[in-house]
């Protein structure tokens, strides 16, 4: 069993905040109706996912992973670790094509429903399905 | 908060201030295209939206009980995973001892750029930068092929609630 001495705590309060972050996102994202808000959530639980990545690469007492630009390197200087924050980076920048990508369905749904709401989409999906089916029970296997 | 308007402003802040934190964090690469793109152009491109659609959430009356269990259920289970993480900050963690080292000390011999991320991110993982810039041109053609004709459909009908 794990203690929670303060060392444990101090150490570990990074994670615990960076999952407090995430699961604002992901509340954002399942429990919001507005299309636009659950993308802002969405970026948020990104940003929260970056945060702990980069967390894990930094060393205390290290230093940003540049070198001096004449390239004499002192051994005794601690760099962060460069990985966490290459693997960031590409992260970014596909995160906000994906968002952009996203932003542009909304404006399509937009476009064909009027509205950005959940609930007014589901509405009009049930309604041309109640159409459909009255037109088309009987080919369909009869109205459910 | 109703405004959407308010709600895209205070993520472009809360964008900025993520991208302090990788500064205190020793990323400043990450920094930079933080505060460039997640405080820019993703603001920029969330407004655009909002001036296509519209600025106002309209309320809504579903129930808040089961978004906030499953956001409590996996709250707890990804704290029962951070009981194992090393502390933060140490340079023992098997993240700083396994490749990371190697990394650091040859690359100034092997690329000769100061800067180890962008020595890493166009030198010895350039496929996956290439293999980046192929997922930024496959969403930009996404975006286009589903916004073209926008305007000309819109001038068509001008009648609709656009």
């Amino acid at each position: 069993m794990t203690e929670f001495t303060q060392e444990f705590v101090v150490g570990h309060i990074n994670y615990w905040l960076f999952i407090v972050l995430m699961m604002t996102g992901l509340y954002i994202v399942v429990a919001k109706g507005n299309l636009v808000k659950k993308i802002v959530g969405l970026n948020i639980f990104q940003t929260a996912v970056f945060m702990l990545y980069i967390s894990m690469g930094k060393i205390s007492g290290g230093t940003a992973p540049v070198f001096p630009i004449d390239m004499n390197i002192d051994p005794d200087v601690a760099y962060s670790n460069p990985l966490p924050h290459v693997l960031i980076l590409t992260a970014i920048v596909v995160g906000v094509a994906t968002t952009s990508l996203a932003l542009a369905l909304v404006i399509r749904i937009r476009e064909e429903y009027g509205t950005i709401e959940e609930e007014g989409v589901l509405a009009a999906d049930r309604s041309i399905a109640r159409v459909e089916e009255k037109e088309h029970g009987e080919v369909m296997g009869g109205p459910v | 908060m109703r405004s959407l308007f308010a709600v895209v402003m205070l993520s472009g802040v809360f964008s900025l201030l993520s991208a302090l934190l990788f500064v205190t964090l020793d990323a400043v690469d990450v920094a930079f295209t933080e505060a460039a793109v997640g405080a820019g152009i993703s603001t920029v491109l969330i407004l655009g939206t909002l001036a296509l659609t519209s600025r106002y959430e309209r309320p809504s009356k579903r129930s808040n009980t089961i978004p906030l269990l499953v956001t409590f259920v996996t709250g707890a289970a990804l704290f029962y995973g951070t009981l194992d993480m090393p502390n933060l900050g140490d340079p023992n963690a098997p993240a700083q001892t396994h490749v990371a080292p190697g990394y650091l000390l040859q690359s100034p011999h092997e690329i000769d750029v100061p800067n180890v991320v962008t020595a890493v991110l166009a030198s010895y993982r350039g496929y996956d930068t290439l293999g980046e810039t192929a997922v930024v041109f496959t969403a930009a053609v996404g975006v286009l092929l589903l916004l073209s004709g926008l305007s000309r459909r819109r001038r068509r009908k001008p009648k609709g609630d656009t």
